[in-house]
């Protein structure tokens, strides 16, 4: 099929979902902001609803609009009308919500967010100019909230799959990394590489090549990766088969944790609408590239997302670090060249390639092009999914986004880009969300995850938790790492408990150097970073701790139980079945 | 209880498993998604369809934290001590689920009714603190709430 009888038909498709005669629903559902409130029950009662008033209405499922505070949110389109949003909606009380201006034409306020559309209505606010959708500028995220994640004619009628088109018909591959290159385009994963350099190692190699799409994502704060594939999985597709095309790659593997349904389901169901609609497979749209890709799963381990232990993992085995060299670009996964990127990087290229490097250079900062998205939660007014331009300082992000801190109550610490990105004090409010800025502040912009801390809580004590993830999720195969992990961890315990000595500082100064030096991957090199930047900001707190007065009591009032863990793990060794059979003899993995 | 599963069934199970490249992982997955748990005779089973060792087998399946090798209990609890969690109040979420069901730290109930588990991220932060009963999510919780959801479970 040509892209242009697939853009007919999905206009002709679209034109009828929002210029019909019908009414469309659209629930917002994704695991940050619906389905753990409860949005599955919500379509059953709205599809019963329907059906027992003999109405006519298309109901779909959408992402998330960012707002994850006022989750779940639903809006109506009304044929002639404009989308009317409401939030905070539970099983309970969605068919008073709607009922009335499905069948009366009269707006019930209580919820209400506001409405969007060319015309206004009268005694509604716009939508956009809820302070959480006005400062957010949606690039990756663009679909999201608007289309339904299992339609892929909706995505091509909202000019999906053009850049795709575009880049097969009339550019070359070298064209393609040329331009995301000229983007400034950087990785969303943590390590800020420029995606195009990365793309541009590939290219001289031949035969079978890997691009592989890292949705691991097991940072606490960070929940972005699962909302994209979530919200609008098309956008990430198309992204992987543009990066196939420009480094002449033939697989793609989308990397999920088991578990986590949502994205994997969702995912699965694009790829597969995609081969369908020869978007995917042998001659994608009749250009003579082929390209296929699939989802591979890993199971529960932190480590899983650091690069070659993802490929370890999607070979099947322990999601354990290789040495580098050789890197992944000459010898990846199943010997194959291969290049790794985030989810949220490969999404921005399907509008980079539509749009043109300059429109995407245009937007963010010098050094960093483009938006971030940003995940906001802990104590914060309003949590949420925001996209936002690069150069917003993170104090703009918590009070006009985030609407500041509840309560009245201060804020004191944000923990950013994961477990291992560190601890930033409160005087960081005008540092901007840029990578070189953060990283001149002393964090990790990383996946993008900001945990608002107020001043209820211990230094120590939230030190604690982020020591104790990382002892819990160390892989064990760099021994710097795994004994150096628990070490820490026994001292930051013994602090937080009152019996620590000032000589400790040293001694967790001295366990840090040595994982710094002597593990292979980010989580051994980066494993002291809650500590140091906690020391940095909060020596006082653990100093007071040490003498028994933790500054704000939550070290003791907060009696967390932490699942202490060496692999292979204590949860099954507590079993106390070894396994003893017959040894296979084996070489195992040629 | 492992020989409740014969060979020939977990064998059935991976052949027929809905990933396109086969691995050890994913043929342990799919055992686990099936049964609820790796009976012993399938590491057996599983290197004899991959044509590797029992020892690299095993090795992966050790490695990975959601495998478990004994029937889980009926209700899988888990609670999500994460930053943003613990900061929510995790710990107390923790404490009653301990008290509730007379366990020190996450593992099986006597009865064999709970599984009581841990969890890193659950990976819906805005809505911390969260639990999940057999993989659905419950956020915004409090003691109060889960104490409910508790005594009606028990």
């Amino acid at each position: 099929m040509s892209y242009e009888s697939l853009k007919n038909d999905s206009d002709k498709r679209w034109q009828e979902l929002t210029k019909g005669n019908v009414p469309w629903i659209r629930v917002s559902d994704a695991m940050c902001c619906g389905s753990s409130l409860g949005s599955d029950e919500i379509i059953e009662v709205l599809k019963t609803y329907s059906k027992a008033n003999n109405l006519s209405i298309n109901i779909d499922t959408v992402g998330c609009h960012g707002l994850c505070y006022a989750g779940t949110i639903i809006d109506v389109l009304l044929p002639g009308n404009p989308r009317v949003f409401w939030g905070y909606i539970t099983p309970d009380n969605v068919v008073k919500t709607v009922d009335s201006y499905i069948t009366n034409n009269k707006i019930v306020k209580q919820n209400l967010l506001g409405s969007l559309g060319e015309e206004s209505i009268k005694g509604v606010s716009n939508f956009t100019d809820l302070p959480g959708v006005k400062y957010q500028s949606r690039i990756a995220l663009k679909n999201s909230g608007n289309i339904a994640f299992n339609d892929i004619y909706q995505y091509i009628a909202n000019d999906g799959f053009s850049g795709l088109n575009k880049a097969l018909n009339s550019m070359s591959s070298g064209d393609v990394i040329n331009e995301v290159k000229n983007s400034g385009l950087r990785g969303r994963g943590g390590a800020a590489f420029p995606t195009g350099v990365k793309w541009s190692f590939m290219a001289n190699s031949n035969g079978k090549k890997y691009i592989l799409c890292n949705c691991e994502e097991g940072d606490p704060g960070a929940f972005n990766d699962k909302g994209i594939l979530e919200s609008d999985p098309f956008t990430l597709i198309e992204g992987m088969i543009i990066a196939g095309y420009a480094t002449n790659s033939t697989n793609g593997y989308v990397f999920i944790r088991h578990g986590h349904e949502g994205p994997i389901v969702r995912t699965e169901q694009a790829i597969k609408q995609a081969y369908e609609n020869g978007l995917l497979g042998e001659n994608i749209l009749g250009s003579g590239f082929s390209f296929d890709i699939e989802v591979s799963l890993t199971g529960d381990s932190y480590v899983a997302g650091e690069e070659t232990a993802l490929m370890e993992s999607i070979e099947g085995k322990s999601s354990r670090p290789r040495s580098r060299p050789p890197f992944p670009a000459a010898y990846g996964v199943w010997g194959h060249p291969s290049t790794i990127n985030n989810v949220k990087s490969l999404s921005y290229v399907a509008e980079i390639i539509r749009n043109g490097s300059e429109w995407f250079k245009s937007t963010g900062t010098e050094s960093s092009s483009g938006t971030a998205i940003v995940c906001l939660s802990g104590d914060i007014t309003n949590p949420g999914m925001y996209e936002v331009e690069m150069g917003l300082s993170i104090g703009d992000v918590i009070e006009k986004l985030g609407g500041g801190i509840p309560g009245g109550r201060k804020l004191k610490m944000l923990q950013t880009g994961g477990p291992l990105g560190g601890v930033l004090g409160s005087d960081s409010l005008k540092v901007k969300i840029d990578f070189d800025e953060m990283a001149k502040a002393g964090a990790i912009l990383g996946s993008g995850g900001i945990i608002v801390v107020d001043d209820r809580t211990c230094a120590v004590d939230l030190t604690k938790s982020l020591v104790a993830f990382c002892q819990y999720e160390s892989c064990g195969k760099c021994f710097p790492c795994r004994l150096g992990m628990t070490h820490l961890l026994e001292i930051v315990e013994k602090i937080s408990r009152g019996e620590g000595k000032i000589e400790d500082l040293a001694l967790m100064n001295k366990i840090g150097k040595n994982m710094q030096a002597g593990s292979l991957c980010g989580h051994g090199q980066l494993g002291y970073n809650p500590i140091s930047s906690a020391l940095k900001h909060f020596q006082k707190d653990f100093e007071e701790c040490m003498n028994g007065n933790c500054p704000t009591g939550s070290c003791e009032k907060r009696n967390i139980v932490f699942p202490i863990n060496t692999r292979p793990n204590a949860w099954q060794a507590k079993t106390g079945q070894v396994y003893q059979g017959k040894i296979k003899t084996g070489t195992g993995d040629e | 209880m492992s020989e409740d599963y014969k060979d020939e069934y977990i064998l059935d199970i991976i052949e027929n498993q809905h990933y396109t490249t086969h691995t050890i992982l994913s043929s342990l997955l799919t055992v686990q998604d099936d049964i609820g748990y790796l009976p012993k005779n399938s590491i057996n089973v599983v290197a004899e369809f991959m044509d590797v060792s029992i020892n690299d087998v095993w090795g992966v399946a050790s490695f990975y934290l959601n495998f478990r090798f004994d029937p889980p209990g009926k209700f899988n609890l888990e609670i999500c001590w994460g930053p943003s969690c613990h900061i929510g109040g995790a710990s107390e979420l923790q404490q009653t689920a301990l008290k509730k069901l007379k366990l020190e730290n996450q593992g099986d109930t006597d009865d064999g009714k709970f599984t009581l588990k841990f969890n890193t991220c659950l990976g819906a932060c805005p809505q911390a603190p969260l639990i999940s009963i057999d993989h659905k999510l419950y956020g915004k919780m409090n003691s109060k709430k889960f104490s409910k959801i508790m005594d009606e479970l028990i």
